[in-house]
């Protein structure tokens, strides 16, 4: 091999074709692992899809939008996507709200600043399973939440509550990401330019005036990623439905649309279906960011 | 100005206890013998034992799953940081055909929910792969974790061209360049990168639960999810036994966060978003 690529070389592989080498393991990674099973992930949504033994010649036929008419007829993947969008009602609102105003007040506090940051962070390094588990212990029927609360306890208790148990989860992961969020807005509050609340403090605007004026809309391309980010992990949800109202209880009231899938896909052998839901679940985050980003970034 | 910060301070630390309240509570339900779920049972008088963790230990494999964690984690923190820093080092600072696409895939993977892919992934690595019951099988859609690359990239982006420039003058080679004066540069950033690669497999729960039956190879979150819907009801108890799981599985992650709290700064990681 020569010390100089030739030009025709140089054109089919690029200036370094190390790169090619360097990179080849993470792009097989990101074709077998990525976008192979989105494809067939499309794939499997409009074929009548089911499990067959190893090797088994099966043929699955396709079937056009069959199971995209059996998916938005099911009464349950109906419910759980109300679940899910009863979940960001509550979920996303608050998130931003808070964690905007925890990061701003972080950002200016000069007292013990790591134990206070280190406190809002950690259930995000958490593991949900665990966290899953105290909040169970907090509120169950005869738990410290109710305990707390004495005659005001709801009942039937939190978990098995149809109109609570919703909430339950909504607050659960807004606790748990929170810290994330936090991150991304105090990254964020660093290149809002000072002198912008200086001219507002001559201005005479008071904390809240230049909070509303000058943060808000400083940090608005956080706020764009924080919403999608929040609606992602809404659309995600799975383990709080899965363990902490166990299965998505009290009767579906608070089945994500992933346990659905988890049901129809795994635990029922219908990969088709599941698949299916899968696809609308995206479409639907794509939708909502796509509708996000206007409303937020319009001037 | 000087009352203004005090009283958004005290409103920060009351916010903090709270966040922490659960934290707390899951230690001293892991140490009653039995379930105190009264408001004097939230303080730590008396009465306390290590027999849930025990207990639980004797239910599920403690040592064996968290082995099983390990491994599963420690897999993936090695194919991210082999792999991952060679495609955010080409992604950076090399010239090659492809390039703009593998970087359009790997922000495209951020984005779409990783939730639609489990049942095609499921079909392809239980079904065709045959990776059921393995940790191989496991590890396999974590492998390299995108964000990590994109952290890479990010980091060697912003090294000087001068730098790379000067090696290559003094005839370094591409893999000499990448080892000797890259790498030792973006050090710490790896490290950060490695911390938030490490919550991800450590704390995931439906992907090892969908692709592990096997109990000897279920990591932790798995066993004590398994716990928590199967057997917690016939136990003496169960809050105990479920609260000691949950600190185990907990403490490692948070032990590491607070070890290496520095690295979770705006400061650190906005130098590593801003392109």
């Amino acid at each position: 091999m020569t010390r100089r690529a030739t030009p025709a070389f140089t054109r089919v592989l690029g200036r370094q074709p190390l790169g090619i080498v360097f990179s080849a393991p993470y792009a097989v990674f990101l074709l077998a692992l990525f976008a192979y099973p989105l494809g067939l992930a499309v794939w499997i949504s409009f074929h009548d899809y089911f499990f067959a033994a190893p090797g088994a010649q099966v043929s699955r036929p396709f079937v056009g939008l069959d199971n995209y008419v059996a998916v938005l007829s099911d009464p349950d993947v109906r419910r759980s996507f109300v679940n899910v969008a009863e979940f960001l009602v509550i979920n996303v609102p608050l998130t931003v709200v808070l964690s905007l105003v925890l990061a701003t007040a972080l950002n200016t506090v000069v007292r013990a600043r790591t134990f206070l940051r280190v406190s809002y962070y950690v259930p995000y390094v958490t593991a949900s399973v665990a966290l899953v588990a105290v909040w169970l212990f907090l509120f169950s029927k005869g738990g410290l939440v109710n305990s707390l609360l004495g005659p005001l306890a709801p009942s039937p208790s939190w978990l098995v509550n149809g109109a609570l148990a919703m909430p339950v989860i909504a607050l659960f992961v807004t606790w748990k990401q929170m810290g994330f969020f936090i991150l991304l807005y105090l990254a964020a509050l660093q290149s809002v330019p000072r002198d912008l609340y200086e001219s507002a403090a001559v201005d005479g605007a008071n904390r809240f005036r230049s909070f509303m004026n000058v943060t808000v809309p400083g940090v608005r391309p956080a706020t764009t990623l924080v919403v999608i980010l929040a609606t992602i992990t809404g659309a995600n949800l799975f383990t709080e439905p899965y363990l902490l109202t166990n299965g998505g209880g009290p009767d579906g009231a608070s089945a994500s649309p992933v346990f659905v899938m988890y049901q129809k896909g795994i635990e029922q052998g219908n990969p088709d279906t599941a698949s299916a839901i899968g696809v609308v679940l995206v479409v639907c985050v794509l939708l909502i960011s796509l509708v996000n980003r206007r409303i937020l970034e319009r001037d | 100005m000087r009352t203004r910060r005090v009283w958004s301070t005290a409103a920060l630390f009351v916010g903090a206890l709270v966040f922490l309240f659960p934290f707390y509570y899951m230690v001293v339900g892991s140490l009653q013998k039995k379930p105190d779920t009264s408001i004097l049972g939230a303080l730590p008088l008396g009465g306390l034992t290590f027999e849930n963790y025990t207990a639980i230990d004797s239910r599920v494999d403690l040592l064996r799953s968290l082995a099983n964690s390990a491994i599963f984690t420690g897999g993936v923190l090695l194919g991210t940081v082999v792999f991952g820093v060679l495609a955010g080092y080409a992604l950076a600072r090399l010239h090659f055909r492809g390039r703009g696409t593998l970087f359009a895939v790997m922000l495209l993977v951020q984005i779409v929910p990783f939730q639609l892919l489990i049942i095609p992934i499921y079909v392809l690595v239980v079904r065709t792969y045959g990776l059921a019951d393995s940790y191989l099988g496991m590890m396999a859609p974590f492998f390299i974790n995108s964000t990590a690359v994109f952290v890479f990239r990010q980091f060697f982006v912003q090294l000087p061209e001068d730098l790379f420039s000067a090696a290559a003058l003094d005839g370094a080679g591409e893999m000499r360049i990448l080892w000797s004066v890259a790498l030792p540069l973006v050090r710490p950033a790896i490290l950060t990168a490695l911390l938030l690669t490490f919550i991800g497999p450590w704390n995931e729960f439906l992907w090892p639960f969908l692709v592990t039956k096997d109990q000897s190879l279920q990591p932790l979150a798995v066993t004590l999810a398994n716990y928590i819907s199967n057997i917690a009801g016939r136990a003496t108890n169960p809050y105990g036994a479920i609260l000691a799981g949950a600190v185990v599985l907990a403490a490692p992650a948070v032990a590491l966060f607070i070890a290496f709290q520095k690295r979770f700064t705006a400061a650190e990681l906005s130098s590593g978003v801003k392109g």
